[in-house]
């Protein structure tokens, strides 16, 4: 089947303004393709929560993102500082992001939590000093 | 209640997205916090805040806010506004502070969505 489609992105973290591009592509790509708007939502929030992590933590990074006929995989790999404590990462309101990212209106220690409810399974690799992989998958 | 009933109550301008202004509004969300739109704003949302920067834009993007509201005289800049007229997503400026402009749409039937935990 020639379903299958492949979109990738870099992220940059030299400027905060544009957080979020990849996201917006990707969004207009599968209403494009008529995806449900439940799943594109999905998709959307994941993406853009993980892209914003990348900047903020990891100093920008690489997305792949691969549309099948039933689901929607996103991988975000960086080499930023890798996770700690991913147990505490996952708890809703905790934070390492740094005040400036706070007045940007970021750093509520939602990311991970928002990114884990709007997809049907997430898995984190993270290896401290390395760099940390996040796949998502968002089944339609 | 449509975005224009929105600009009559809370006196607002409209700076961005003006051939949207009859879209349906049926909830609202008032945060300076992006991260916590992004966790709790509803569909068919309007989303009320003081902060001013291109994620909020972005913000309301994925989140398919319906209108943007900006509070306590904040002004968009001019990339901000043509990001907003690019997606079909209405601007609007008002000079009542962020509880009084909750208050309004409160006042006049809008609500804030079910709590889900």
């Amino acid at each position: 089947m020639a379903d299958v489609m492949e979109l990738n992105y870099t992220v940059s973290n030299e400027d905060f303004t544009r957080a979020g591009e990849a996201s917006s592509d990707v969004k207009k790509k599968l209403k494009q393709l008529g995806v449900s708007p439940d799943a594109i939502r999905k998709v959307a929030i994941a993406l853009y929560e993980g892209e914003i992590n990348m900047i903020i933590h990891a100093y920008g990074g690489k997305i792949k993102v691969t549309i099948s006929e039933d689901a929607i995989t996103l991988i975000l790999a960086d080499k930023g500082p890798g996770i700690a404590d991913v147990e505490k990462a996952m708890q809703a309101g905790y934070s390492t992001a740094p005040d400036k990212v706070r007045s940007l209106g970021f750093g509520a220690g939602m990311g991970l939590p928002n990114m884990k409810k709007n997809s049907d399974e997430m898995d984190i690799k993270t290896e401290l000093g390395v760099g940390t992989t996040v796949t998502m998958v968002i089944r339609f | 209640m449509t975005v224009n009933d929105i600009i009559d109550l809370l006196e607002c301008e409209a700076i961005a997205g003006k051939d949207h202004l009859d879209n349906e509004v049926k909830t609202a969300c008032g945060s300076d916090m992006m991260s916590d739109v992004l966790a709790f704003a509803k569909t068919q949302c309007v989303l009320l805040t003081g902060l001013c920067n291109p994620q909020v834009i972005r913000t309301a993007e994925m989140m398919d806010i319906v209108a943007i509201i900006f509070v306590r005289g904040k002004k968009p800049d001019a990339t901000m506004i043509e990001m907003a007229d690019e997606l079909g997503l209405p601007i609007l400026t008002t000079y009542h502070r962020m509880f009084s402009s909750c208050g309004l749409l409160y006042e006049n039937g809008l609500r804030g969505g079910i709590i889900d935990g």
